[in-house]
């Protein structure tokens, strides 16, 4: 087999992919659904149902506000409980719609059978329309909005669409689990993107640790012409999307720019469900896959859940939080974020949870730098990060914005590879936001 | 024979001395000799609270200023109105009367009052701590505790208490240069008037949440039930309640001290002891007012 891979960087922390061989299981209902209306990128969702309101499984209870945003469905059907400020992971309070759980009622206009529907009669418009209206954002954890990345504007030309099943996350095996057992709806999924895009050729990278899926999904993309699918070997991070792009077609993005400037578009794999099921099944985004994992965790599970569930009764469907849980992760082990507590719902953009003991979870006691360089043969951007954590410690912002800070894309190598142990990212992340506040206000001016 | 490096030395010497002196000549820059008289009468700590690159940035300006007319909007916050006032005369300039500040925290989220629920092992820096999550005590609005404020303050004003895991300002050194208030992510810093015989009543809380939120996770948040805003005398009306949280505006207290007795979780901190309430006495004379024949 013939794997591909990207250049610069990249490290191999242990895969732990202890819940792959776990099928996809509907988690129970909660009884009390707080679905935030800010769960993807860009500004978040205006309500639009009121305090005592009926909802059903499916109802729009948040419009998208402006050009980056996305609308948001109740995931349960019952009463509108309130419209309030609820913690997210993070441990601040954003809005959201909270709504106590009857029955479970489906709104009659999604298509409930479970039949392929392998037609794709709409065309390009129809198609973002579509995904615009089902809420539809990125499954990998970064959330951005979907019908935004297929507006493809004039003048820009677009040959490939790039479908990222790498899940180079530790841990995580939501996408996996999915190219599984749904292998046919993200054939169906991929094909409908392509139309929205317009291109004859797709492309599905997968990581080399899921020989299975990749066996499945090439002997299937034999009857959808145009769909390859290409083994990587496993590096992280692959699944960045610039890391794909060089991995697959040997393509850069320069500084900057989008994907969109090399001729490609990037999708996540559990993306293509979620699409083939809102344009083929008319059903918009409000229940997603998360891993729940852990060394010690009594079961390991990869539950189909509703958004809004509290991730308590995920981590209790499980056998509960063992002794010495230190740290409960939203995403993956690599760039996710420790949550503040497990009572916070599940969003659109959780992938997984893990429940990470004492000794995995505390950082050691940071060292001075050694100048051993490890970290900048990490970076898979090719920049210097013990120098960007300097420049952030003295606060040399004009200093950070000459050494591409902005480029980071928060993959954690650098943080991972260092022998001294350094909050590498930390500050890396500080000089980043700050360089981009700043080039904010000078272009404002 | 040292007569002949004598002179050599000397010829060289005198060579130098010439070509020094045409250089100097051809360039000399013209500077306002006023600029040298301001600059040795500010502090010299270079602290950057008046927003120019330290003291002789603020000369600078003081004088270009001064050339224009007024120098009225520049100041120096360490100096204070003496400062001002000695370069006014030099200047020849009249220099409003500036009130002197102090910066005063405003967060009672101790160790007792707040517990620490979760374990911040990132960089120790208030501002990244800030953009991950809401803290360890679980305030989103309170202290991080980090010392931001403490690293940036120039003056040796301030210090980490490790009992309440609060910064403390000593209002002796405090200078108001206000490198603390810019430093904190949270706003918590706020730059307060020293006040007559440095008498200062303040809110010690920015939390904007509903009253039982805050509660949870701290006991010493301003819960927003408005009696210090009824206890306020009428004439005085300072304090006014805005998203759950009360705030006093330094220019129309009077520091009687009476809200501080009336807060229910001790939120409202003064400089001096309040004066105790008079014991309730019954008002014999006027029960039941005479209705008029």
């Amino acid at each position: 087999m013939d794997l591909k891979t990207f250049k610069i960087g990249g490290v191999h922390p242990p895969e732990n992919k202890l819940s792959a061989g776990a099928p996809i299981e509907a988690a129970a209902l909660p009884k009390r659904a707080f679905i935030h209306l800010g769960q993807h990128l860009g500004a978040p969702a205006k309500p639009i149902v009121q305090k005592g309101d009926k909802v059903r499984v499916g109802t729009l209870i948040g419009a998208g506000e402006g050009f980056i945003s996305a609308a948001v469905h109740s995931s349960v059907s019952g009463t509108v409980f309130a419209i309030d400020a609820v913690v997210d992971a993070s441990g601040y309070k954003r809005p959201a719609v909270i709504i106590d759980v009857e029955g479970d009622e489906w709104e009659p206009t999604i298509d409930r059978s479970p039949e392929l529907k392998k037609d794709i009669s709409l065309d390009k418009k129809a198609i973002v329309d579509r995904l615009k209206e089902a809420g539809i954002v990125g499954l990998g954890g970064a959330t951005f909005p979907a019908h935004v990345k297929y507006m493809v504007p004039e003048g820009k030309k677009v040959d490939t669409l790039i479908i990222n099943a790498v899940e180079c996350e530790p841990y995580l095996t939501s996408d996996h689990r999915v190219m599984l057992e749904r292998a046919d709806e993200v054939l169906v999924g991929t094909r409908i993107l392509m139309t929205a895009l317009g291109v004859e050729r797709a492309v599905i990278g997968i990581e080399a640790n899921k020989p299975d899926a990749i066996e499945i999904l090439s002997r299937k993309a034999k009857d959808h012409p145009g769909i390859t699918v290409q083994a990587l070997k496993v590096q992280y991070p692959q699944g960045a999307e610039k890391q794909l792009i060089k991995a697959i077609l040997n393509r850069e993005v320069p500084s900057g720019k989008l994907p969109l400037d090399v001729g490609c578009v990037v999708n996540n794999v559990g993306t293509t469900v979620a699409v083939y099921e809102a344009v083929q099944k008319n059903k918009p985004l409000f229940e997603r896959i998360v891993t729940l994992t852990g060394k010690k965790l009594p079961r390991k599970a990869n539950f189909l859940v509703r958004v809004g569930t509290p991730i308590t009764q995920l981590i209790d469907a499980c056998g509960g939080a063992p002794e010495g849980t230190a740290k409960f992760i939203n995403g993956g082990p690599m760039m996710g974020k420790a949550m503040v507590n497990t009572d916070i719902p599940v969003t659109k953009g959780t992938s997984g949870v893990i429940l990470v003991d004492e000794a995995d979870a505390r950082r050691n006691a940071p060292g001075a730098c050694i100048r051993c360089a490890k970290c900048v043969a990490a970076c898979p951007m090719g920049l210097e990060p013990y120098l960007i954590e300097k420049q952030a410690e003295y606060a040399l912002w004009e200093d950070a914005e000459k050494e591409d800070a902005a480029d980071c894309m928060e993959c954690g190598c650098c943080q991972f590879t260092c022998p001294a142990a350094r909050p590498l990212l930390d500050n890396i992340r500080l000089a980043k936001t700050t360089v981009m506040r700043i080039r904010r206000e000078r272009s404002k001016k | 024979m040292i007569l002949y490096p004598v002179i050599m030395l000397g010829a060289v010497a005198g060579i130098a001395a010439i070509l020094l002196f045409l250089t100097a000549k051809k360039f000399h820059v013209e500077e306002d000799p006023r600029i040298d008289k301001v600059a040795e009468l500010l502090p010299g700590a270079n602290c950057g609270g008046c927003g120019y690159p330290g003291c002789r940035g603020l000369a600078e300006a003081i004088v270009k200023a001064a050339d224009k007319g007024d120098i009225g909007g520049l100041s120096c916050p360490p100096g204070g109105s003496t400062a001002m006032k000695a370069i006014g005369e030099v200047l020849g300039m009249a220099v409003a009367e500036s009130e002197p500040m102090v910066a005063v925290l405003r967060c009672g989220g101790t160790h007792e009052k707040a517990p620490r629920t979760l374990k911040y092992d990132g960089a120790p820096k208030c501002v990244i701590a800030h953009t991950v999550f809401a803290g360890e005590k679980g305030c989103p609005n309170g202290c991080l505790g980090l010392g931001d404020c403490v690293t940036v303050c120039a003056f040796g004003a301030m210090y980490m208490d490790e009992k309440t895991g609060l910064p403390v300002i000593d209002p002796a050194k405090c200078v108001a240069c206000g490198a603390c208030v810019k430093a904190c992510p949270r706003k918590i810093i706020e730059m307060r008037p020293k006040g007559r015989k440095e008498r200062r009543v303040w809110v010690n809380c920015v939390n904007t949440e509903k009253g039982a939120a805050a509660m949870k996770y701290c006991k010493a948040a301003c819960i927003g039930c408005g009696k210090c805003v009824k206890e306020c005398p009428e004439k005085v009306q300072a304090i006014t309640l805005q998203n759950n949280l009360a705030y006093i505006d330094p220019k129309k207290c009077i520091a009687c001290g009476k809200c501080v007795l009336v807060c229910p979780t001790k939120a409202i901190l003064a400089t001096f002891e309040p004066p105790k309430p008079k014991p309730v006495e019954a008002k014999p004379a006027e029960a039941a007012p005479a209705t008029p024949a």
